[in-house]
C-alpha cells in the first residue's frame, strides 16, 4: 500500500541577504507516513521541526524556499501545486494545530463561526447539516452543551478549552492528516493529559494520521508509535518509538533520553555538554560531533550518511551499526529491489 | 536545627475590583490561604502545582514583593514582616532568587559582570577588585569563564543565562534561593546540565531552595520534600521519594496519573478527573478539589480537611486519611 505522506529528501532553504546567506533548516529529510500512524518529531528548538510541517502545508515563510525533494500526499505531489491549489488541501485534507490557542482563533469572529468555516468551504455544508456538524464536533471535542457554547466568543473559553475548539477547526474539513505543532505547551499538566487522550480517542474514532512536532518525549511515548530525532535540520534517527527507546543508535537519541528526569528516580541526569548548533554556521563533519560524547575523530571530517539499522529504522552516524547480519542484509535489499 | 524559613497559615488575598469610579471591591481572590511549610538548611523543598495555585505568590510573599493578608514567614526564628533597617538589608542579601525566563530576568544595557556584581554594590562595602574577584569566582562556580563578565547578555544562550542569573543569586553568600521554574524556559538537552548544576551548587554550598514547578518529574529529581497545591492551599507535603511512591490526596494521584511516561510501555493507572480548575475568586466549599474528585463524599462539600500527618513526614489534607 502506498503511504498516505511520502517525504524524499525535502530541502527546505532559508536564504538572507540575497542569497549570501544560506541556512539549510530541513536538509535531506525523508520518511513516510501511513493513514491512522502517529508520527513524532523531536528536538531542539531551531533544529527545524516547524520547518519541515510547514513545508508540508505550504506555509513557509517569505524567506524559505523548498529546493529539493519531493512530498506526496496521496499520491500527488505538493511542491509543485500553486498556492491556490494547496489551498484546497489545507484544511481538506490536512489541518494544523498550532502551539498557541489563542492566537489561533480570532478574537471577532464566534466559535460557531470558526469551527464551521472549514467545513464550509471543503465540504460544501449549509444551513442545518452546518450547524449539527459544528454541534458534533464540539461534541466529539468535549466541549460541554456545545449549543450554547458555540454562539460565545474564545475570550470567554479557558486555555485548554481553547485548544480542544482548535482541535475541533481542525477535524472540520475531514482531514486525512493532522499536524500538530507542540500543541500542549501552554496547558497545565492535567489538562494536557484531557488533550492527549482525546486526540488518541478521536483518532482511534477517525483513523487520521497525526504528525506530532514536540520537544517532550514523554509526549512521545504516550502518543506515538514512531519517532524521528531531528538534530541541526536532519533526521538523526527515526524509527518505532519502542526501538528508540529501547536501543536508541544515535548519541544524540541516547543523550536525550538520558536527560529525561525519570519519576521516582534520583539518578544524576545525563547533560549533553555545550549548545545546539547555529544553522548558518554548522560544525565540519557530522552536525553534533562537537558535543557527542562517542566521537570518532573521523566524525569532525566527513558526515555519516543514513545507516540502515534494522527494517523501517535509520541513523546517521558512524557508529550506527545495521542490527541484522550481513546475509540477511542482501536478503533485505533484494526483497526492497524486487 | 531549626528550619532555615517557616511559612505559618501563610496567606495572601488580592481584592477584585469593579468600575472605574468609584472603584468597588467585589470579593477577595484567595491565592495562598493558609499555606504552611517549612524550608531546612541545605534542603530543596519542591512546590508543584497548576496555573493559579498560588505558587508563584507564595515566592513573591517569600520576596517581600508582596506582604502577607494573614499568617507570617520566619526566617531564622524571626518574623520577616518586623524586619527593618540592617536586619532586613540582611535578609534580603540571603534570599535570592532565578526567574522562569532568563531572556528577560537579565538587563540587555549591563555587561554580566555588572549584572552579577550588583547585589555586592548594594549590599556590601567590598572595593572594586575584590567585587571583581567574587564575580569570577561565582561565574566559576556557575560553569562559565571568568573573562564573560565583559560581555552582554545577547551574547549567550538560554542555558547560559539562566547560569548567568544563578551567579547573580549566588554572589552574596545566600542562603535561600526561590527557583521559580527555572528550567521551563529552557530546551531540554540544557535542562539536565541546569538541573545537575544547581544540585552541585547544593552539595558544595549548602544553600536551600525553594523549587517551583509543574513538571512533576523535575521537581521529584531534584527535590528533598514536595508540597503539592491545590487552589492557594497545600494539599499534601511529604518525601519526594515517598510521595512518588505512595501519593495519598487524589489530587497528587491525578497529577501523578497525567505526567508524561518516560518509556512508550510504562503504563499508569488512570485517576480520571473532570474539569478544569475552578477560579479562585469562587472556590468550592469544604474541600476545594471536591468537585473534580473521583473519590468525593457528602462530607467534603461540607468541611475543609485539614492538613494532618498520615505517616511519620507525610502530610495530607483529605478526609479519606
Amino acid at each position: 500500500m502506498a503511504s498516505l505522506l511520502q517525504v524524499t529528501e525535502l530541502e527546505t532553504h532559508y536564504v538572507t541577504f540575497g542569497g549570501v546567506r544560506v541556512v539549510k533548516a530541513v536538509d535531506r529529510v525523508s520518511f513516510a507516513l501511513n493513514e491512522g500512524e502517529t508520527l513524532g518529531i523531536v528536538g531542539e528548538s531551531g533544529c527545524g521541526k516547524s520547518t519541515t510541517c510547514q513545508s508540508i502545508v505550504g506555509l513557509l515563510p517569505a524567506a524559505a524556499r523548498i529546493v529539493g525533494g519531493s512530498i506526496a500526499f496521496m499520491g500527488e505531489e505538493l511542491t509543485d501545486k500553486r498556492p491556490r491549489e494547496m489551498r484546497h488541501i489545507r484544511g481538506a485534507q490536512i489541518a494544523m494545530i498550532l502551539q498557541d490557542p489563542m492566537a489561533s482563533l480570532n478574537p471577532l469572529f464566534s466559535i460557531y463561526r470558526q469551527v464551521a468555516e472549514p467545513a464550509y468551504y471543503h465540504r460544501a455544508m449549509r444551513g442545518r447539516s452546518l450547524r449539527e456538524r459544528v454541534r458534533e464536533l464540539l461534541d466529539a471535542v468535549r466541549i460541554p452543551s456545545p449549543a450554547m457554547r458555540m454562539r460565545e466568543y474564545p475570550h470567554q473559553m479557558s486555555g485548554g478549552m481553547r485548544q480542544r475548539i482548535v482541535g475541533a477547526i481542525a477535524l472540520s474539513g475531514g482531514p486525512k492528516l493532522i499536524i500538530a505543532d507542540e500543541p500542549t505547551t501552554n496547558l497545565d499538566v492535567t489538562i494536557q493529559a484531557q488533550y492527549l487522550d482525546l486526540l488518541k480517542d478521536l483518532q482511534q474514532q477517525t483513523g487520521i494520521a497525526i504528525i506530532f512536532v514536540t520537544h517532550n518525549l514523554g509526549i512521545v511515548a504516550r502518543m506515538c508509535d514512531r519517532l524521528a530525532v531531528m538534530y541541526a535540520g536532519k533526521f538523526v534517527e527515526a524509527g518505532t518509538v519502542r526501538e528508540l527507546f529501547d536501543t536508541p543508535q544515535h548519541p544524540y537519541t541516547k543523550a536525550l533520553l538520558g536527560s529525561m528526569p525519570k519519576l521516582g528516580s534520583k539518578e544524576p541526569l545525563f547533560a549533553i555538554p555545550g549548545q545546539p548548533p547555529d544553522l548558518a554556521s554548522l560544525p565540519s563533519g557530522c552536525a553534533f560531533h562537537p558535543r557527542c560524547t562517542e566521537a570518532l575523530p573521523g566524525c569532525a571530517v566527513a558526515e555519516p550518511d543514513e545507516v540502515r539499522v534494522a527494517s523501517g529504522w535509520t541513523a546517521r552516524c558512524w557508529r550506527a551499526a545495521p542490527q541484522i547480519p550481513e546475509d540477511d542484509r542482501t536478503l533485505h535489499a533484494a526483497a526492497a529491489g524486487g | 536545627m531549626p528550619p532555615l524559613l517557616e511559612a505559618e497559615s501563610l496567606a495572601k488575598y488580592f481584592p477584585s475590583v469593579s468600575g472605574i469610579f468609584p472603584r468597588r471591591r467585589v470579593a477577595w481572590v484567595k491565592a495562598v490561604d493558609g499555606v504552611d511549610f517549612t524550608v531546612e538548611p541545605g534542603e530543596t523543598l519542591g512546590v508543584i502545582g497548576e496555573s493559579g495555585c498560588g505558587k508563584t505568590t507564595i515566592a513573591k510573599l517569600i520576596l517581600l514583593q508582596e506582604t502577607p493578608s494573614a499568617g507570617m514567614i520566619r526566617f531564622d526564628g524571626k518574623d520577616v514582616a518586623g524586619l527593618s533597617g540592617a536586619e532586613l538589608m540582611r535578609y534580603r542579601r540571603e534570599v535570592q532568587v532565578v526567574f522562569q525566563d532568563p531572556y528577560s530576568s537579565l538587563s540587555p544595557r549591563m555587561r554580566v559582570g555588572e549584572i552579577i556584581a550588583e547585589p555586592l554594590q548594594i549590599h556590601t562595602d567590598l572595593p572594586r577588585r575584590q567585587q571583581q574577584e567574587r564575580v569570577a569566582e561565582v561565574l566559576e562556580l556557575v560553569g562559565l569563564r571568568p573573562e564573560v563578565a565583559r560581555l552582554f547578555p545577547h551574547e549567550f544562550s538560554g542555558g547560559q543565562r539562566q547560569r548567568i542569573a544563578i551567579a547573580r543569586a549566588l554572589v552574596t553568600e545566600t542562603r535561600l534561593i526561590v527557583l521559580d521554574e527555572p528550567v521551563s524556559a529552557l530546551d531540554v538537552s540544557i535542562r539536565a546540565q541546569i538541573m545537575n548544576q544547581l544540585e552541585e551548587l547544593q552539595a558544595k554550598l549548602g544553600v536551600s531552595y525553594l523549587f517551583i514547578g509543574h513538571d512533576l518529574a523535575t521537581v521529584a529529581h531534584i527535590s528533598r520534600r514536595i508540597a503539592v497545591m491545590y487552589l492557594g492551599q497545600v494539599v499534601e507535603l511529604a518525601d519526594a521519594l515517598e510521595l512518588c511512591g505512595k501519593p495519598l490526596h487524589p489530587y497528587t494521584q491525578a497529577l501523578f496519573a497525567a505526567a508524561l511516561p518516560a518509556h512508550p510501555d510504562d503504563k499508569r493507572e488512570r485517576v480520571a478527573i473532570k474539569g478544569e480548575v475552578p477560579s479562585a475568586l469562587a472556590p468550592p466549599s469544604g474541600c476545594r478539589f471536591h468537585p473534580r474528585c473521583p473519590f468525593a463524599m457528602p462530607r467534603c462539600a461540607a468541611e475543609a480537611p485539614l492538613l494532618k500527618e498520615a505517616t511519620t513526614g507525610h502530610s495530607v489534607a483529605c478526609h479519606l486519611y
